[in-house]
């Protein structure tokens, strides 16, 4: 019964195929609006909330830190290493051939003054944080920082010289507020 | 089963290894399904669906919930204020846990009136009785994780229910608290179970449908289909009015979401819990009122702990209360009067559960609560001797071609148009 039923609906129907067929695709549209709209809040949800983003940015004092020191500070829950270079440090990063590099990169592009490097403590192989920063760790052949990971080795504009990592420590976005105080992010 | 019924060859290669597809058409296609089913058939399809809600808000608010007296309020905020989107998470939460109780309530209303709880479909009904159990042992744990002064109160008044166990029921309160007070083990092991319950209601729920197919629904004559005239197949026809119900009651929600979404809610859970000072008032949720309303009735501990449970336990004896070999009130001219009764009775306990209990309203509900049980320990075995049901139908086709059967006329107009 069923069967000859929507058959003879569907003899009628004919002349209307076209409007039916609209009213199908409209309803089948508006319902995937609908779930979308219900699905991307629950995927939505999963990203930084307000106040994540909130504590996205930091100011640093940089005065403290003595020449040929450095300071981690923690950043977006990774540390930001900060480096108050000696003068022999600059003139080994600036007279560096960017032929050598793999990742080609000048120092005055990385530091926007050059007694301060501040580059992301995340090597960018598989994300360790490299050696350095402390008096007496090893700082690997190229007189920055070292990977104990995979054996990443970093010059002194933490650029990658040596070791599996593809690309250079990462300079996050900062400015100087003032002659001592940095804003990172 | 033949391999044929597929055209698509890699169904068929995975159909004859796995035979999914074949489950699919034949539980959920081609299912007989009777064809006099009215709207109030939408609330099972509905119960799923707003399970389904509940279990998917509730996954996506636990990543930002935290379970320690210390956060869980300050969590609870920062899901409102921070979290994207987590108020509209939140509220669908909350009021769609209303609403899957108004959802079940109707649901059980009408396998009430219609009789859905009679041979052959006891165990149908009990595994719903259990499901309506874990929905409310899982409503009243999520209630308490946000830790405001109602979801503090309630649980250690509801946990205290159980020190009215003799000899025992002190040391079974202090193993639910895993403490002397409800407190941290308490709020840390109600979110584990919070957690875990809905997953078990699946469960049931499978079990539930696994029953319903068995011999398929009830219907509203509540006469059994004698073939397929009496019956369409579940799709398109079922699926595409079980869409329409779902637009209309997702309307509903949204209504509540966007525009009333504390309106079922109590104030005072918006209080940070204070284990020193109780509310002056404390109510339960409303759905829980007319239980509520029970257990304040009777003038003693054990007692009204049992009247309360013993209110949801009667339901598992129901098919052997009713011995009325007829099902769907339609034909049963005295028990759709005490049905509608009930009905009132159980809005009345509900009032009565909100108010104080003190004076008139202690008095309405203790009269409520002695009928809810009459009703059922007295009224319902009576009237499966008293009562002259009206002659049933020949079949469900009968009354809508004509040829005997009460309803013929009625039935019969307005599917002529079709």
């Amino acid at each position: 019964m069923a069967k000859s039923q929507s058959k003879t609906a569907a003899d009628a129907s004919v002349e209307h195929k076209s409007r039916r067929d609209f009213i199908v695709v409209a309803t089948y549209a508006m319902g995937a609006v609908g779930a979308g709209a219900f699905v991307w809040p629950l995927v939505d949800q999963m990203n930084p909330a307000a106040d994540t983003l909130a504590l996205a940015s930091i100011e640093v004092d940089v005065s403290k830190i003595a020449e040929g020191q450095s300071i981690t500070i923690k950043w977006r829950g990774k540390p930001i290493f900060i480096r108050h270079r000696t003068s022999s440090e600059i003139e080994e990063a600036s007279v560096v051939s960017q032929d050598d590099l793999r990742d080609p990169e000048g120092d005055e592009v990385r530091a926007q003054k050059p007694e301060y490097l501040v580059v992301l403590g995340v090597c960018t192989h598989l994300g360790c944080v490299p050696l350095g920063q402390k008096v007496g760790e090893v700082r690997g052949e190229y007189g920055g920082w070292f990977c104990p990971c995979h054996g990443s080795h970093y010059d002194s504009s933490g650029r990658i010289r040596k070791g599996p990592a593809p690309l250079n420590l990462e300079v996050p976005p900062y400015s100087f507020l003032s002659d001592q105080v940095i804003r990172i992010g | 089963m033949s391999a044929s019924k597929f055209s698509n060859p890699v169904v068929r290669w995975i159909d004859h290894r796995l035979p999914i597809f074949s489950f699919l058409e034949h539980e959920a296609n081609e299912y007989p399904t009777p064809k006099n089913l009215n709207y109030f058939w939408n609330f099972g399809s509905l119960a799923g669906i707003s399970l389904v809600i509940m279990i998917v808000t509730g996954i996506t608010l636990a990543m930002s919930y935290t379970a320690h007296v210390d956060y869980a309020f300050e969590s609870v905020e920062r899901i409102m204020r921070d979290v994207n989107h987590g108020w509209l998470l939140r509220y669908i939460h909350m009021n769609g846990a209303s609403f899957f109780f108004i959802v079940v309530f109707v649901h059980i209303f009408r396998g009430l009136y219609y009789g859905s709880y009679k041979a052959p479909r006891e165990l149908l009904w009990m595994l719903g009785v259990v499901i309506l159990l874990l929905m409310m042992a899982t409503a009243f744990m999520g209630y308490v994780l946000p830790w405001g002064q109602m979801s503090f109160w309630g649980a250690t008044v509801i946990t205290n229910l159980f020190s009215a166990i003799p000899f025992v029921g002190e040391s079974i309160v202090t193993w639910l608290w895993g403490g002397f007070s409800v407190d941290n083990p308490t709020l840390n092991r109600f979110f584990a179970l919070h957690y875990l319950m809905p997953f078990l209601i699946v469960g049931v729920v499978i079990l539930h449908l696994v029953a319903l197919h068995r011999f398929g629904s009830n219907n509203p004559l509540g006469i059994d289909t004698r073939g397929p005239q009496d019956t369409l197949p579940f799709h398109p026809y079922y699926t595409i009015k079980d869409f329409f119900g779902l637009s209309v009651f997702l309307t509903f929600l949204a209504a509540a979401v966007f525009f009333f979404p504390n309106f079922l809610g109590h104030p005072d859970n918006y209080i940070p819990a204070n284990p020193m000072q109780t509310p002056a008032h404390i109510v339960p949720e409303w759905y829980f009122l007319p239980f509520y309303a029970i257990l304040r009735a009777v003038p003693d501990k054990l007692g009204g702990v049992l009247a309360m449970f013993g209110a949801i336990a009667i339901l598992f004896v129901l098919p052997w209360l009713d011995r009325s070999p007829v099902r769907s009130a339609r034909f049963r001219p005295m028990f759709k009067i005490f049905f509608w009764i009930l009905v009132i009775d159980c809005i009345v306990l509900g009032y009565v559960g909100a108010k104080p209990a003190e004076g008139m309203y202690l008095l309405v509900g203790r009269v409520a609560t002695v009928w809810y049980f009459i009703h059922f320990l007295a009224i319902l075995p009576l009237l499966s001797v008293i009562e002259t049901p009206r002659p049933l139908p020949q079949s469900i086709s009968t009354p809508v071609f004509g040829g005997g059967g009460g309803l013929a006329g009625a039935a019969a107009a307005p599917k002529e148009k079709v």
